[in-house]
């Protein structure tokens, strides 16, 4: 009797949304507590409010739930959604065929209140075959009902999927500060505090100042976070080691030394342990500068190669294999990778005689097949670009005159006055999108366009280890911003600038990387041979099927 | 573990032997607590867990007794040596060599100082330095000094300290007795670092952070027994080196088992880790240099390097001769927010009290006393109608009705007669001023002291 008024008054109910909450009050003051089920249940009810035409659906999907209800709360979860897939056919599709025959079947078990688990069960699969069927002779069908085809769909699946966005790009949303702060509060690292007023474009990335290091805020002896991990930060954070290739190398270093001087503890095992110690290590080296594609590819070979230690290997024998593939890793992706790079650069004449070359920033792979060349007696001459605030190519200058290969060093603005004498460009990359873009130092943009306006090869090289999967068309939504201090330059004992930092209506910005579009791009060259920008899925494709 | 601390507390104050021949340097009262108390204050807040302190077993019988000490949280672990031994602060450490496990960070015992430990730790760890050191500007001690006749002396021998132009590095260091003839800087230095700035008012906090390498090298080289007179202008010359850096290449591949053979010293100090050959493709790799304008990779390739940070603003003191000593007793309490007047003192009513004046523990002021910038100690006690300005009281002093007492330092348990008059006196150990009486800069201490040279 009770659940006839229930049924009744929901009915009516259903409709309005505000109303929904009586419903819970009234289940939960009969003493039933919702479980999680049921609320993913009155959930999906809210969203079929609009889809649901007939009154009668839902009242056999009530009759449903209600009998239902006593049985949800000690039945397994996967019960739950067999429910959804009864409420999904009435909602999906406007023909009523799926409707009616849910709904018949729907009748059936409200004359049998009570079931068994095995009758359920076979009811479910039945209704399942129907819809299945229903579902072939329909067209257009939205993903939700090949949702529900499912034996054991769990519910999320239903629902349309939101794409969450990384943290680090939600800076000005304080839900997102908060959730990071306890984060790191959990793993007793220190909060990095933001520096600066922001340009209101790239308000949603950190900017952190060299002046306020992470150390003010760590115990000296540093015990929480290693030795090793601390010095590597440091470096990273004051610019000591810079470069995409630079940084991993650094940070598998550091990574060995954690691991030799690891001791698995009593009653856990070292590939559970040691990844949940690498887990603040990271949030840490985050904090100091955000991590690079190519970090972020080391960091999840090692925690895979971590996880696939099997648990009866003595810790001895586990530490040796890893850091033997910590070795192999930078041995094989690195070494040898720049080693196949500039010999296939140089003997497929990608640098022949009489070249002119133009390079910009301090890449350490170019800066390796150029020399490379030089070895092998082919003559040619660098135009090095250089920009502001940074001015790597100074270092990428002394390298190449080192070796003694004639120079010219122009800043980026004079580069539409020398490219006439250019003959090709040679670009490196911080890492390559998914989507065929280069994601390279600021600046790289501006070469390549304009060497395209020119009508010069721009030849991009990279290892493969740097190819992510992520995807960007602008240099706006990921990037990462530098200490807007180093804008600042004191001639003559005058610093124009100073105090810069208690005018509120002035705002600086120091961009660190830019997005290349493909279009702009001639070739690749990557240990795997020479590929066009837009082969960059495919080889990502390939390296997820061998792993 | 990343650094240990080394706390040095054997010092006799050899420049202040007026105020420590009864009390050994390290348990002087600043502020009314002992004078070490404030670097291991130091090392406390930053997060040591443990210290190693080296001290004589005088220090280390007055240390179990005294209340502040017991405070400090950290684990203690007191080496003691002998005291009449002339062991230097490289003899020291040669003595706890085999405690010392990792990177050190020394400390002596009469710094007073608020700086941030993380700059000069950072320079250590960003640089992979060798040694980090920590100097400061020298302030100039405006207070009269008892006992000091005439104009005030000139600072002894000043150090000439020369930075690059960054002001972090460190490329020369010389005191003004070893520079007979003047300063002569070799050409390689010049090369290398074009612009160097030469400065005379620092003064040397006496804080280092050392590479173990380095202790493991002293325990080869018995020949250094200071490390501030000897082993730091060494190692700043060994930067520039010839050999330092002729031996770069075979560092790559030695392995650790086959420098524990090679006798020259130098190898000693350049101890590869294990994965030098990472560290170097690192560095390799990455497109930063120290210096820019000639041929040389960062660091000019050298392996050894030393670093100083400079502290210019706030308070960095060491307590090593009487005019820093009283400076410090005005200086100290403001680092701490204490209240100025300890819980057990019992002041009465009508006594008049400067706000920037300390009492002690167990004191006793009686009424119709003034007391203005000065500190007392714990266990004294004022009578009457006494004015004390500009003083320092240590412990257990009694001061009689009717004196006054302005510019001195009266050392624990004396007694000042009924109606003395003091003027920037110093009044020893012990002492009895007899009543009435009436000094003016003058240093009384015992006969028995005296004889002391």
């Amino acid at each position: 009797m009770l659940n006839n008024l229930i049924l009744s008054s929901s009915v009516a109910r259903l409709t309005d949304g505000p109303e929904r909450k009586d419903e819970i009050d009234r289940a939960k003051s009969e003493g039933k507590d919702l479980t999680k089920e049921e609320k993913q249940r009155l959930r999906k009810e809210k969203k079929q409010q609009k889809k649901i035409k007939e009154k009668k659906d839902d009242k056999a999907s009530q009759e449903n739930e209600k009998e239902k209800k006593p049985v949800t709360s000690a039945a397994p979860a996967s019960q739950p959604p067999t429910q959804p897939t009864v409420q999904k056919a009435p909602s999906a599709v406007p023909a009523t065929a799926p409707v009616s025959v849910p709904a018949s079947e729907a009748s059936v078990p409200a004359d049998k209140p009570t079931k068994t688990k095995a009758e359920l069960k076979a009811e479910r699969r039945a209704r399942q075959e129907a819809e299945r069927a229903s579902k072939q002779s329909k067209k257009g069908e939205t993903g939700q009902q090949a949702a529900t085809s499912k034996p054991k769909a769990p519910p999320s699946d239903l629902q349309p999927v939101v794409k969450r966005l990384p943290e680090h790009i939600q800076v000005d949303n304080p839900d997102v500060l908060k959730k990071l702060a306890k984060k790191l509060e959990r793993q007793q690292i220190p909060l990095r505090s933001d520096y600066g007023y922001k340009v209101s474009l790239f308000s949603h990335l950190h900017q952190y100042s060299r002046k306020a290091p992470l150390t003010q805020q760590l115990s000296i002896p540093s015990t929480v976070i290693h030795p090793a991990i601390v010095r590597l930060g440091l470096q990273y954070s004051h610019g000591i080691v810079a470069g995409s290739n630079a940084r991993s190398v650094a940070l598998l270093h550091a990574f060995k030394q954690v691991i030799r001087d690891y001791t698995t503890p009593q009653n856990e095992e070292l590939s559970r342990d040691l990844v949940n110690k690498l887990k603040p290590y990271i949030s840490f080296l985050n904090q100091c500068r955000p991590l690079s594609a190519s970090m972020g590819n080391a960091i999840k070979y090692i925690k895979k190669e971590i996880s696939n230690i099997p648990s009866n290997c003595k810790e001895d024998e586990a530490k040796n294999k890893l850091l033997n593939c910590i070795e192999s890793y930078i041995n094989e992706k690195i070494i040898l990778a720049g080693v196949a790079i500039a010999k296939c650069a140089i003997e497929k004449q990608k640098i022949s005689d009489g070249d002119v070359i133009l390079v910009y920033g301090c890449s350490s792979l170019v800066n390796h097949i150029l020399c490379k060349a030089f070895e092998k007696s082919r003559k040619f001459r660098v135009i090095v670009v250089d920009s502001r605030p940074r001015l790597e190519g100074k270092e990428a200058l002394r390298r190449l005159v080192q070796k003694g290969i004639s120079c010219t060093y122009v800043l980026i603005s004079a580069v539409s006055y020398i490219l006439p004498e250019v003959s090709k460009v040679f670009l490196g990359a911080h890492a390559l999108l998914a989507n065929g873009y280069v994601m390279s130092r600021v600046g790289t943009s501006q070469i390549a366009l304009v060497a395209k306006a020119f009508n010069v090869p721009v030849l991009v090289c990279c290892e493969t280890y740097k190819f992510c999967d992520r995807v960007q068309t602008d240099s706006f939504v990921s990037n990462e911003l530098d200490d807007p201090d180093d804008l600042i330059v004191t001639r003559k004992g005058t610093t124009p600038l100073e105090g810069w930092e208690n005018e509120s209506s002035l705002r600086r910005l120091n961009l660190v990387y830019d997005v290349t579009p493909p279009d702009f791009v001639d070739l690749v060259i990557t240990e795997l041979g020479m590929i066009p920008c837009t082969s960059v899925p495919v080889v990502l494709r390939v390296k997820n099927v061998d792993q | 573990m990343e650094l240990q601390a080394v706390l040095m507390a054997a010092g006799g104050g050899s420049r202040m032997t007026d105020l420590t021949y009864n009390t050994p340097k390290a348990m002087l009262p600043v502020g009314n607590k002992p004078l070490m108390w404030y670097p291991l204050n130091l090392l406390e807040k930053v997060g040591f867990e443990e210290v190693i302190v080296i001290t004589t077993k005088e220090v280390q019988k007055a240390m179990s007794t005294d209340l502040k000490i017991k405070d400090v949280k950290m684990k203690l672990d007191v080496v003691s040596i002998q005291e009449d031994g002339d062991m230097g602060t490289a003899d020291a450490l040669r003595h706890i060599q085999p405690k010392i496990k990792t990177d050190i960070l020394v400390l002596s015992c009469d710094l007073i100082t608020d700086v941030a430990l993380h700059e000069v730790v950072d320079l250590f760890r960003a640089h992979n330095a060798t040694m980090a050191m920590l100097m400061s500007k020298a302030h100039e001690f405006t207070e009269t000094v008892p006992g000091q006749k005439g104009k005030k002396k000139t600072a002894e021998q000043r150090d000439f300290v020369g930075v690059d132009k960054s002001g972090k590095r460190l490329l020369f260091m010389a005191n003004e007795a070893d520079l007979e003839d003047g300063l002569s800087i070799r050409k390689s230095i010049m090369r290398k670092h074009p612009r160097m700035l030469i400065k005379t008012g620092l003064v040397d906090a006496h804080l280092y952070c050392l590479k173990k390498a380095v202790v493991d090298f002293l325990t080869e080289n018995k020949s250094i027994s200071s490390i501030r007179g000897e082993l730091v202008p060494y190692l700043v010359r060994k930067q520039f080196s010839k050999t330092v850096n002729s031996q770069k290449l075979k560092d790559d591949t030695d392995d650790q088992t086959q420098e524990k053979n090679d006798g020259p010293a130098n190898h000693e100090l350049l101890i590869s880790s294990r994965d030098e050959p990472l560290l170097q493709l690192a560095q390799e790799r990455s497109c930063w240099n120290d210096h820019r304008g000639d041929m040389s990779e960062a660091y000019h390739g050298g392996k050894l390097r030393c670093y100083v940070h400079i502290m210019d603003q706030g308070l960095c003191c060491r307590v090593n001769t009487l005019a820093a000593y009283i400076e410090v007793n005005r200086l100290a309490p403001k680092l701490f927010e204490e209240p100025s007047v300890h819980p057990s003192a019992d002041i009465s009513e009508r006594c008049q009290m400067g706000s920037d004046s300390i009492i002690g523990a167990e004191c006793h002021i009686a009424d119709k006393t003034s007391i203005k910038r000065s500190t007392i100690g714990n266990f004294t006690t004022v009578r009457e109608k006494v004015k004390v300005t500009n003083s320092i009281i240590m412990h257990g002093v009694t001061i009689e009705e009717g004196c006054n007492i302005q510019g001195s330092v009266i050392c624990s348990n004396a007694v000042i007669g009924r109606g003395a008059d003091l003027k920037y006196c110093l009044v020893g150990n012990g002492q009895h001023i007899e009543p009435e009486a009436e000094r003016t800069n003058e240093i009384i201490v015992g006969t028995d002291q005296l004889m002391e040279i």
